[in-house]
């Protein structure tokens, strides 16, 4: 039974170097502040740190996991608060939660908290499914 | 700086976008998704952001892509993108403001098969001082 409220099973994905290179390669998103952790440095970031939209996308499969699928996302938005940190050799935890939060007819939307290390990196973040 | 006149204005990006199994393929990898039949919800950024570089990068706009940084994101899915989509992507400039000289530039970018509007998005871009 889904109502307003309900709690969807946390879910843990992991982030490395690799995985970066790979989105980049997929989503056309070159910036070396993603990849090269000497460039990254010298614009005043931590270390490298990976692509928002990497962020949001696993995030969105936690959403499809659960709706059923990719076609079930009608709206889908985020903002990017805090960086999720890459260091080399590492696998970084991008951890996940949401709750139901309004329900209209087949549209079910739902608040999404996504953290890693410990660090809120999505603020204001929500997606509206066909379920 | 951004020319402030750019606000408001709609712009056509060059030429159009054929989307191929093989882009949707990589993309479903990287999040483990399976299913490949239709494109994941935040694929469109990988067409969305490469027009808004060449769009917003001509000089009678003036943004300076080294400095950007990505503040926010949203997208509406009228039906989910699938290989041979062909799009023609625009960019509108809704919003522009100055925040601790911090240029904040807010953009929709509608993605178009023929008459059909299947995507649309918003992006929140931070040109850091």
């Amino acid at each position: 039974m889904i109502e307003v409220g309900t709690v969807l099973d946390e879910k843990v994905f992991f982030l490395d170097r690799a995985m970066l290179k790979a989105y980049a390669d997929a989503s056309g998103d070159q910036n070396p502040i993603h990849q090269n952790e000497e460039f990254a440095l010298s614009v005043g970031l931590p270390n490298v740190i990976a692509h928002g939209m990497l962020t949001m996308a696993l995030v969105g499969k936690y959403v499809t996991d659960w709706a059923g699928g990719s076609a079930a996302v009608k709206e889908y938005s985020a903002r990017f608060v805090k960086p999720v940190i890459v260091p080399l050799d590492q696998k970084v935890d991008l951890t996940v939660s949401a709750t139901v939060s309004e329900i209209d007819g087949d549209r079910i939307s739902i608040t999404l908290s996504a953290t890693s290390a410990g660090v809120k990196v999505l603020g204001m973040a929500k997606a509206v499914v066909i379920k | 700086m951004i020319n402030p006149d750019s606000v408001g204005r709609t712009f056509e990006g060059a030429g159009s976008v054929t989307v191929s199994q093989s882009e949707i393929d990589a993309f479903c990898a990287v999040i483990s998704e399976t299913n490949t039949t239709v494109a994941p919800p935040t694929f469109s950024i990988r067409i969305s952001l490469s027009q808004y570089e060449s769009i917003l990068t001509q000089p009678e706009i003036g943004v300076d892509w080294t400095r950007l940084v990505h503040g926010d994101q949203k997208f509406e899915i009228f039906r989910p993108i699938v290989a041979g989509d062909v799009f023609k992507c625009s960019a509108t400039i809704e919003t522009l403001r100055v925040a601790a000289g911090n240029e904040i530039v807010s953009v929709r970018s509608d993605l178009h098969n023929g008459s059909e509007l299947v995507v649309s998005s918003w992006s929140t871009l931070v040109v850091r001082a």
